[in-house]
């Protein structure tokens, strides 16, 4: 029917008399990565219930391949991991795996997925000795049961060691090239960067922002930062080219990408006062917070 | 269908890693054990063997236990996964609530058949080698087992109502005290108090027996004490139990359990984890 792995179309949901959705449009192809950022009560986490089919929305539609949030279909099809997952401490790690894999009605090989993040040594352990890093692992290997069209992972890098992360990153690539669509919320926002094929922002309940990151960069015009090492005398530096002192011999200015070369030529010209360049272009965390907050004025 | 059977398998695991079959299975032996000793001593004058004043005993213990049990396992079984969070992952699974909740269900009914059968079953059995039986006190026995566990079956399906209905794991264990107080003591002592200002009027002749019988806890009694004369003459409750058709309490204990597991089911539904 459609070609995409999830569409979310004109979706709004509300909460008494609050709009906790917004009319929110997403879509997925299959293999995509897209990140999901917001702050907290954006509405990232009842977007992916709703998607789950587990709160109802109020308005528009969601469609999973071609199946509706909810039905036994959609549900064999999503593949999702809990923000701070956690299960019945008294289970070990392979009876909650197993329980999980005959529930998906999917043969799987439990000591294998366990292996492959990392848990191999703790199978027959009870959770309730797990650390909080293992269990996320835990909940990480339930979303590879299967062959998932779309995998929705919320906040998936919380309490995860940096080690884990690389690891949790690699989990993802293999299930975007195996084709599922993987929808990551998240506001651990420099680790998505690189990351992730799309980057969509929520603020309020509503889409803020829904693009590649460099297309958000050109969008949102936001300036370079360059800093300036002055080899001698700051103030002369900053009297030439009009930037703020920071420390005692650096001068920093802001100037938009097609004013850089202009920029980088004045610099140039001062010869010697000049010792040093640094040059900043705008990052995710910039980015966010120009969509997060825009409304501020 | 072996999406419950799943399920039942996981509960069944976890009410032995916990200890709580243990637990509950010890506590049905010893409690019956004792009961079965201290009222040994009215046989001789009732003329009837020591399994059915035994039976009798054990009545009056199940009333309390069976409910008490079925509540402690059935609290969590709803609130305690939205508290760990863990049941919105279940749910985003192919598994229905119906076959989740059945699944559950199952599986804590299996355990409680389990303590109430070896726990019964041992002080019947003790009884019965020290005091003697017949077929009919045997035939008493294995109702007293039957009943308890359709007991415990609606007090479980009533837990599970709590469950969904309560938030949070702690909030359904009071809820669930409050139930057990209302269904197994403060329901016959409001009873008692409306009888004792009735005088024996319209009340008390026609209305109370079948007010009585719409608590399973009270249905329970009445139907082990009504089928057997032995036990009813051992328990010294024979005046409401006449008063009733036969199948007044089979029928109250068997409509409760559906009717409390539809109305858990109804509440389930409504469950946004």
């Amino acid at each position: 029917m459609t070609d995409k792995a999830l569409s979310i179309d004109h979706v709004s949901k509300d909460r008494g008399k609050t709009r906790v959705l917004d009319d929110i449009n997403l879509s997925l192809a299959p293999g995509q990565r897209v990140a999901l950022l917001g702050h907290n009560g954006a509405g990232k986490s009842t977007l992916i219930k709703s998607i789950l089919g587990l709160t109802p929305i109020h308005g528009g539609a969601i469609q999973i391949g071609d199946a509706t949030p909810g039905s036994a279909k959609a549900r064999r099809e999503t593949a999702y991991l809990p923000e701070a997952v956690s299960f019945h401490p008294a289970l070990t790690g392979r009876e909650q795996l197993t329980l999980f894999a005959q529930l998906s009605g999917t043969k799987a090989d439990v000591p294998a997925l366990l292996d492959r993040v990392g848990l191999s040594d703790a199978l027959d352990r009870r959770i309730g000795a797990y650390s909080k890093g293992m269990r996320q692992r835990l909940g990480l290997a339930q979303v590879l049961l299967g062959q998932p069209k779309v995998a929705l992972l919320d906040e998936p890098t919380s309490g995860l060691d940096p080690i884990s992360r690389q690891d949790l990153y690699a989990i993802i690539d293999e299930l975007a090239a195996q084709g599922t669509a993987v929808l990551i919320a998240s506001h651990a926002l420099t680790e998505v960067e690189a990351r992730t094929d799309r980057i969509a922002i929520m603020r309020k309940g509503r889409m803020v922002a829904d693009d590649t990151l460099s297309n958000l960069s050109a969008l949102a015009g936001l300036p370079i930062r360059l800093r300036v090492r002055a080899s001698d005398n700051p103030d002369i530096l900053a009297a030439e080219l009009g930037g703020n002192r920071t420390n005692g011999a650096s001068v920093e200015l802001l100037c938009s990408p097609d004013d850089k070369m202009e920029a980088l030529r004045r610099i140039a010209g001062l010869g010697d006062a000049v010792a040093d360049v640094e040059m900043t272009p705008p990052k995710l965390e910039d980015l966010y917070r120009h969509y997060a907050q825009e409304d501020l004025q | 269908m072996t999406r419950f059977l799943a399920i039942t398998r996981t509960e069944m695991l976890i009410l032995r890693r916990n200890r709580w079959l243990l637990m509950a299975t010890l506590i049905m032996v010893l409690f019956a054990l004792a009961l079965t000793f201290a009222g040994s001593a009215p046989t001789g004058t009732l003329g009837v063997d020591m399994l059915t004043v035994s039976v009798a005993s054990m009545t009056t213990l199940s009333v309390y236990l069976a409910p008490l049990l079925a509540l402690m396992i059935s609290f969590d079984a709803i609130a305690g996964d939205v508290d760990r969070g863990s049941l919105s992952l279940l749910l985003s699974y192919p598994a229905g609530r119906g076959e989740i909740l059945l699944g559950k269900f199952t599986a804590h009914l299996a355990a409680l058949a389990f303590a109430m059968t070896v726990g019964f079953g041992t002080a019947g059995a003790v009884a019965a080698w020290f005091g003697g039986a017949g077929p009919e006190s045997l035939l008493a026995l294995v109702r007293l087992i039957l009943t308890s566990i359709l007991l415990g079956a609606v007090f479980l399906a009533l837990g599970y109502l709590l469950s969904a209905l309560a938030r949070g794991a702690t909030a359904a264990a009071g809820l669930s005290a409050g139930l057990w107080l209302v269904f197994v003591v403060l329901y016959d002592l409001g009873l008692l108090g409306a009888v004792v200002m009735d005088e024996g009027g319209t009340f008390t002749q026609s209305v109370f027996p079948w007010v009585m019988v719409a608590n399973p806890a009270d249905a329970f009694r009445l139907w082990n004490i009504a089928a057997t004369e032995g036990v009813a003459m051992a328990s010294g409750m024979t005046g409401a139990a006449q008063a009733l058709p036969v199948w007044a309490a089979p029928a109250s204990l068997l409509i409760w359990p559906v009717l409390g597991f539809a109305l858990a089911r109804l509440a389930f539904r409504r469950v946004e984890p």
